[in-house]
């Protein structure tokens, strides 16, 4: 069926508005996102690893949450939730649920590149029929902008900060996406927002109705620990498709498929720029790093294209 | 019609479990309790039970598959020993907050530090202040006995609290021992229907579970969970004696063995106490008024009765299989000596740690324990409370 801008975003929201998350977080964005591909007459339970999203959206008495919600600890949202899957089989199969039931996790970089990475790998390698959604924004940002494996490369933080010697993050990005295709999982899937969202939709319907594990990365942008303007969120996501930052593509079944090639594809400085992460990149004597940093991304896109059957 | 088998304890576990049929088991092999979980994948693959066995990757990610799955509506079991635990232990108050009756076979083994693989408290000691029942068993009978009627008293609606069941690693666990089952229709009629008021898979509600709970909530929810536990102890009396109805095997919140008269007495906690009972009769026949009193429930802690049964006694030993670092004695020594101190008049009470990382314990070690007791009681002097058994000093 082709996607219906109009149509979708008419559908009622699954996270409702009221939630304490902050004005021009990509986090809320990239769930009702993914929720708006359940099909209404599906019910979902959604597990939550700690963090910004579980803390501004539950917090008792009250959810924003209009399907059953868990959330046990920071480091287990694909076991918790597996164990979840697991009683939804068990119970079907002797006859106490009828209704059909979707599963989705939601973990920020930190809950999902880091602490929670053993569990989600148990998790995607058992097979459950499941989905997990990292909201990658680069960063601890709940604990007040650590640096994660997710970080960008020269990436000021609290724990790597621009200092005289040592200028930001010495490491590059983790790749999380390959990691997950490694698993030999059905769908993985990167993508993040884009014009109407019909990329982050198509996506999400397809990890969520393949049958098995099921793992997209959302790159959803922290006003706070990037330091962009809160109404600047779409034009940041735009920059990081268009300068090939962050490429938009999907495995399934193992076949790699490139989703978006840029027409023209900008310099990282586009992305960088905005940004009051990387400012310290663009005084004298930092070109270096961006350099640095072009390398990398070209590097990496190369290698993509190659992947995807593209040259 | 009960069944006479010859079993260990894991397998006494195993079959416990698979009696009951429940419905979710994650699990993660660690010694002494691998064969738990070994035993039960081979049920579900014969296809003796229709449960769904969750292969984690790790102790921690078993007790998170046990909250998400006993959270959706479904009965969970997983057992685990040792470092498992620990691994766990973060878990383990998510698990009891969350008023979720998962049952956890606890095959006790020493913590690792250095490493060892045998038989002491230090696991399950480490997490009694984690909000779980804790019913420890002396032998294979009892391990099997206690685990179902765990299940019954965990899921009971006004406790709503995990449980777990504890039997000393190897020498409870991997020892033959002749066991009588029930039928498996009778455990089934016993332990009956898992029905959670609230679950994450009802058809008919949405639950949301695991809060960000603030200042003004949390002091009051962390009272109501003590009130679960603190009904703890009723509605295990009420499960030991329907399950004295069905077996005729007698439960209560602590076993006492010749203590109505004695003059001194031990307070011991699992497999030990098999061997103390031994002592016991080699010294009554020598004509010593000695006693015992078998922890079962620790969690919740049994101070009151504890004290009644032990008030009359001149000199108490208690002993610890753990070290707990105070330098002042064992975590079980603390508290009966805390129980005892409302008594008009307190017995000497003096703690011995012994059988650390599975270190062999005698009756003739026992004996030495009721000698020292002797020597307490004759010179009015207690001298210190802190001391070690069988240790080479």
């Amino acid at each position: 069926m082709a996607y219906n801008f109009k149509e979708v975003m008419n559908k009622p929201e699954r996270l409702t508005g009221g939630h304490r998350m902050c004005a021009g977080c990509g986090a809320p964005i990239a769930v009702r996102g993914v929720l708006r591909a359940l099909k209404d007459e599906d019910k979902a339970v959604i597990g939550n690893a700690t963090g910004c999203l579980e803390v501004s959206t539950f917090m008792y008495p009250y959810s924003a949450w209009q399907d059953s919600y868990i959330h046990s600890a920071f480091e287990n949202a694909g076991a918790t939730l597996s164990g979840v899957e697991a009683a939804y089989n068990a119970m079907k199969r002797k006859g106490k649920i009828d209704d059909t039931f979707k599963f989705i996790a939601f973990g920020g970089d930190g809950g999902t590149y880091d602490i929670g990475f053993q569990s989600l790998s148990g998790a995607m390698e058992r097979g459950h029929d499941m989905v997990y959604v990292c909201y990658d924004n680069g960063a601890y940002m709940n604990t007040g902008i650590q640096r994660s494996s997710a970080t960008p490369k020269y990436a000021d933080t609290t724990t790597t900060p621009d200092g005289n010697v040592i200028h930001g993050k010495q490491q590059n990005r983790k790749d999380l996406a390959d990691i997950m295709a490694a698993h030999n999982i059905p769908y993985v899937a990167q993508t993040t927002f884009l014009s109407n969202f019909k990329d982050l939709h198509e996506k999400s319907e397809k990890a969520i109705y393949t049958e098995g594990p099921a793992f997209l990365n959302v790159l959803a942008p922290c006003p706070r620990g990037w330091r962009y303007d809160e109404s600047e969120i779409m034009e940041i996501c735009k920059l990081a498709v268009e300068t090939c930052f962050w490429p938009l593509f999907e495995v399934i079944n193992g076949e790699w498929k490139l989703n978006y090639k840029p027409k023209n594809k900008q310099p990282i400085e586009a992305f960088l720029k905005p940004q009051g992460r990387f400012k310290h990149l663009f005084e004298p004597g930092n070109e270096y790093m961006i350099a640095d940093i072009q390398q990398e991304v070209d590097r990496k896109w190369e290698a993509l294209l190659k992947r995807c059957g593209e040259i | 019609m009960s069944i006479r088998d010859r079993l260990s304890g894991n397998e006494a576990i195993a079959i416990a479990m698979k009696q009951i049929n429940p419905d979710v088991l994650p699990a993660f092999p660690i010694t002494p309790s691998t064969e738990i979980p070994q035993y039960f994948s081979q049920y579900v693959a014969n296809g003796e039970v229709d449960t769904e066995f969750v292969t984690v990757e790790s102790e921690h990610s078993a007790m998170s598959a046990c909250i998400g799955s006993e959270a959706a509506g479904a009965r969970t079991f997983t057992a685990t020993s040792s470092a498992g635990l620990a691994l766990m232990f973060e878990m383990l108050y998510v698990a009891s907050s969350s008023r979720l009756p998962i049952t956890l076979a606890c095959v006790n083994r020493a913590l690792t530090g250095p490493i060892n693989i045998n038989a002491d408290h230090s696991d399950s000691m480490g997490a009694r202040d984690s909000g779980w029942i804790q019913i420890y068993s002396e032998n294979n009978q009892e391990a099997y006995d206690n685990f179902i009627q765990a299940v019954k008293i965990a899921e009971h609606k006004d406790v709503m609290l995990p449980a777990m069941v504890c039997q000393d690693g190897f020498i409870t666990s991997h020892a033959v021992e002749n066991i009588e089952l029930l039928e498996d229709a009778a455990v089934k009629t016993f332990v009956g229907d898992y029905k959670p008021e609230d679950y994450l898979l009802n058809e008919n509600d949405k639950l949301a579970v695991g809060p960000y709970d603030t200042v003004s909530f949390y002091l009051e929810h962390k009272r109501q969970q003590a009130e679960a536990m603190i009904n703890v102890k009723r509605v295990a009396l009420e499960v030991a004696a329907e399950y004295e109805a069905v077996t005729g095997r007698k439960y209560g919140l602590f076993e006492t063995y010749k203590l109505e008269d004695a003059d001194t007495a031990l307070v011991i906690i699992n497999s030990t106490a098999g061997t103390a009972k031994d002592a016991i009769d080699t010294l009554r026949n020598a004509g010593k008024k000695v006693g015992l009193l078998k922890i079962r429930l620790f969690r919740p802690f049994p101070k009151d009765e504890i004290a009644e049964a032990l008030k009359h006694v001149k000199a108490i030993a208690v002993m610890d299989r753990a070290e707990s670092f105070s330098a002042a004695g064992g975590p079980l020594f603390a508290e009966v000596r805390s129980a005892m101190y409302d008594c008009a008049e307190h017995p000497a009470i003096v703690n011995y740690i012994y059988g650390l990382g599975g270190r062999d314990v005698r009756t003739t070690d026992i004996e030495s324990v009721y000698t020292d007791l002797d020597t307490i009681v004759e010179s009015g002097n207690i001298g210190e409370t802190y001391r070690y058994l069988g240790v080479r000093e």
